[in-house]
């Protein structure tokens, strides 16, 4: 069964017709060719796929591109202005916060995603208090992007680049 | 012997050339190259362990829309060439491991490729399997071949040794099944052009010309027909050090529909079976010493499996043969062939499960001597190369343990364990050695050319699987001619590039930066320093750039604080540091996350990761990322490294020497010894878990 969608991807709207079996994460990669972020595990397990929907960090490999219909997407690709890198991804560069670079996209998107989060006050399993102003420490920092898996084990490099992009 | 060359870019801590591309997602990986009116292969596995395949009804999946082939053993080519029987894709109806291809559908969307791919109906004719590994299994054999290394080694009289030891540890360790999981899966995307007769194969692998080699053989094509292409890669760590079954099935398709790419990008869960994994290891290993803690023997015996398939030999106590001074000494190594997948390399193979159960057992060593687990290592420090005599061309053993201790804090500790508890917690700390020998691979070839814009254009078919080879080896470029890097243009990653040895056994930038190195020597020599635009040599590194009489190897020094849960037993690693010897550095900043990433890998080998075969069936039970469970930022604490200044120029022309395994080897130990040191509970089979701590 087919079913006709627009999204708004990276700031360009796409209107397309997709398996209603397609998840958001190949509606991305498979029909319109938006390949930054990528599939580690199709399972929500890994984070590689991780997109900014409505602003607001999701995996896109549990999300089907049916039932977001009219969605704004941001991927790691849309976060640069004007060729500038965004400030979390220049801080990735600068730290050496990746090595083999398949999860980096998710991981920016993620840290961008949970800085909003933080900025909200949410708290996470670290947190102390459910109603205090949450303050960005390293343990908030791996708490709250342990949904991002690195085989790479660049975990050192991704906190000090969250932790200096957040400064 | 050659002068290293001076470095003025080498030493440098460059950011990642293709930081921006791989921040952005831009970098293209396998699956992500443009290509128009692509085709997807789902697979079909076989569901148990050994047996055959008797018939494959094929006709819900042919009549679904969308479906443009469905092969299976009736009706695959026939290949050219199987010496390789992991490259033997449905090639008969045997079925030799659990997941193996029994079929695969090419359809024109993914998803209609994998519900097809769930509407084939395979008959099969099932066999007794036998999948699981025991010290004392009737198949176990002597592994290996004349031109590898032996397997058994013995030296002195190990028997007299052991019975006049004053102090014998003699225990056993095991170390599980493990497996690689990059973070890209395996993709090969492979186009088949009729016209032309060539094949083009988009790949995730940690070796172009390496795929291309076994491509060509198995199809029967020259080398020229087949081009592999491999810009960005997702990580490896061994299993995508060769070409695997998928490369075979994805080119098999291809070659069925000519045209068209077709697109395979193997699940998480198929990583299980078609890739490789470690095998589990059953390691018994005997130290005899004198009060004073010197060794007069060592015995190290592994026992391992791999596949009826096709061998590979794990060769765990290979370590044994150079880590510590014995008169009398023997390490042996048995493998049993079982109807499991075909094992491979996994990121220092050998040594990261071999130096997990020899530094286990110096720990153990060390507290039945009364004496400092670093003191019993200095103590036991071999003046030469114990296998050949040779001298080191640069030990630095004692001094990475040395400073590693003080750096870390590890003096002042009570050596009892058990001693140190913070409110529910038991806090502990543990040491072990690393070592990596320098690993060299021949054969490659770089070519420099003089570009119209002034920057010298360095081309080899070298991958970068996140070492930072598109870095480091721009920045080993420059040097050697004699120019900023920004003047070098770097291309790697294509077969239409001269040919590179593997991104393996951490030789890659040593194998291709000599390479290099010796190309632009023969440029200067043969166009001077004012070359004119398209100036170009060719040149291939030297049979072997290692000085023969000296052994020359890495070495490094972990340190680790754990905490263990008195009540849940559970352990979290809040410090760990890393002190290494390497050589020359040629890009602090890269280097420094290799040894990171390393020891997290190490630190997930001593606590998260075992793969669980199920004896019934015959496969992993645990199979994806949330059962196999690999480290999350939150089990990353305060993770250090460092490395002593030096050069080594019997290693390679740059003074480097392999960094890319050395930061796994040992770290479980270091984790493991920790772990016994807070608790006095002494695990011998990896994964440390609460359940074990507790028991």
């Amino acid at each position: 069964m087919e079913a006709t969608i627009t999204l708004y991807v990276d700031g360009g709207r796409h209107d397309l017709t997709v398996d209603t079996r397609t998840t958001l994460l190949d509606a991305l990669r498979d029909r319109l060719g938006v390949t930054s972020p990528k599939k580690g595990c199709d399972h929500g397990q890994c984070g590689a796929c991780t997109v900014l929907l409505e602003g607001r960090r999701v995996v896109s490999c549990l999300a089907l591109a049916v039932a977001h219909d009219g969605a704004r997407v941001t991927t790691a690709a849309g976060l640069a202005e004007e060729g500038r890198l965004h400030p979390v991804a220049r801080a990735f560069v600068d730290h050496d916060g990746f090595q083999c670079g398949y999860c980096t996209p998710g991981q920016v998107c993620s840290a961008v995603g949970m800085l909003e989060e933080v900025a909200a006050d949410w708290p996470s399993h670290v947190t102390e208090g459910l109603d205090a102003p949450v303050r960005l420490s390293d343990e908030e920092i791996r708490e709250r992007m342990s949904g991002n898996l690195c085989r790479c084990g660049a975990y050192v490099n991704i906190v000090a680049a969250i932790r200096e992009a957040a400064r | 012997m050659t002068e290293t060359s001076q470095p003025r870019a080498v030493g440098r801590p460059l950011a990642r050339l293709e930081g921006a591309d791989k921040v952005t997602g831009r970098a293209p990986y396998a699956y992500e190259h443009p290509f128009d009116d692509p085709l997807y292969l789902h697979p079909v596995l076989s569901t148990f362990a050994r047996g055959r395949v008797t018939g494959v009804d094929a006709s819900g999946a042919e009549a679904l829309e969308g479906v443009r082939a469905v092969l299976t053993s009736a009706n695959a080519e026939r290949l050219a060439d199987t010496e390789d029987r992991e490259f033997a894709v449905l090639q008969s109806e045997e079925v030799a491991f659990h997941g193996q291809f029994v079929a695969a559908v090419v359809a024109d969307t993914p998803e209609v490729a994998r519900q097809a791919a769930g509407l084939v109906r395979v008959d099969s004719e099932r066999s007794p399997h036998d999948v699981v590994l025991t010290g004392d299994h009737e198949g176990l054999y002597r592994p290996g071949s004349e031109d590898g290394p032996a397997s058994d080694t013995e030296q002195g009289d190990v028997g007299a040794a052991l019975e006049r030891a004053e102090v014998l540890v003699d225990h056993t360790y095991r170390t599980p099944t493990e497996h690689n999981n990059p973070m890209e899966p395996h993709t090969t995307v492979a186009l088949w052009e009729e016209g032309a007769q060539r094949l083009t194969l988009y790949d995730s692998t940690q070796g172009v010309h390496v795929v291309r080699a076994s491509v060509a053989t198995v199809f029967g094509l020259e080398l020229d027909q087949v081009r592999v292409v491999a810009p960005h890669v997702g990580g490896g760590f061994g299993s995508k050090g060769e070409a695997h079954a998928h490369d075979v099935l994805a080119a098999m398709a291809a070659r069925a529909l000519p045209g068209r790419p077709v697109k395979f990008a193997l699940t998480r869960q198929q990583m299980f079976c078609l890739v490789g994994y470690r095998t589990p290891t059953i390691q018994r290993v005997r130290l005899g010493a004198d009060r004073n803690g010197r060794l007069g023997v060592l015995v190290h015996d592994s026992v391992e499996q791999t596949s009826t398939v096709k061998e590979f030999s794990e060769q765990s106590a290979m370590c044994s043969r150079w880590m510590y001074a014995a008169p009398h000494r023997r390490t042996t190594h048995r493998t049993a062939a079982l109807d499991v997948p075909v094992n491979f390399w996994m990121r220092a193979p050998g040594e990261a499960p071999g130096m997990y159960a020899l530094e286990a057992a110096m720990d153990e060593l060390a507290q039945a001597c009364g004496l400092d687990p670093v003191e019993l290592r200095v103590r036991n420090e071999p003046g030469t190369d114990p296998q050949s005599g040779n001298p080191w061309s640069d030990r630095q053993l004692v001094r990475c343990l040395r400073e590693g201790a003080e750096r870390f804090g590890w003096y002042g500790r009570d050596p009892a364990p058990r001693s140190r508890r913070e409110g529910n917690w038991m806090v502990g700390t543990g040491v072990a050695a690393a070592s990596y020998p320098h690993l060299f691979n021949p054969g490659s070839v770089a070519r420099v050319r003089y570009g119209d814009d002034g920057r010298y254009e360095v081309g080899i078919g070298a991958v970068d699987i996140g070492t930072g080879a598109w870095t480091a080896l721009t920045q080993i470029a420059a040097d050697a001619l004699g120019c900023s890097a920004e003047g070098v243009r770097l291309r790697i990653g294509d077969t239409d590039l001269p040919t590179a040895s593997v991104a393996g056994g951490s030789s890659g930038t040593s194998s291709w930066g000599t390479a290099i190195v010796t190309a632009a020597r023969a440029f200067r020599a043969e166009h001077g320093d004012s070359p004119a635009p398209g100036a170009s040599s060719q040149a291939s590194a030297a049979q072997d750039t290692v000085d023969e009489g000296y052994a020359v190897y890495s070495f490094g020094a972990h340190f680790a604080e754990v905490r263990v849960h008195a009540d849940t037993g559970e352990i979290r690693v809040p410090r760990m540091f890393g002190m290494f010897s390497v050589g020359r550095v040629v890009n602090p900043r890269m280097v420094r996350s290799q040894f990171l990433g390393g020891m997290v890998m190490g630190m997930s080998m001593a606590l998260h990761e075992e793969s669980f075969r199920d004896p019934r069936h015959g496969h992993v039970a645990n199979g994806d990322f949330a059962e196999y469970h690999i480290p999350t930022n939150a089990d990353v604490g305060d993770l250090r490294v460092d490395w002593l200044e030096g050069e080594d120029p019997r290693a390679t022309p740059m003074g480097s020497r392999g960094v890319g395994e050395i930061g796994i080897v040992g770290t479980a130990a270091a984790v493991a010894n920790a772990v016994h040191h807070a608790t006095g509970v002494r695990v011998r089979d990896l994964p440390v878990t609460p359940d074990k701590v507790l028991g």
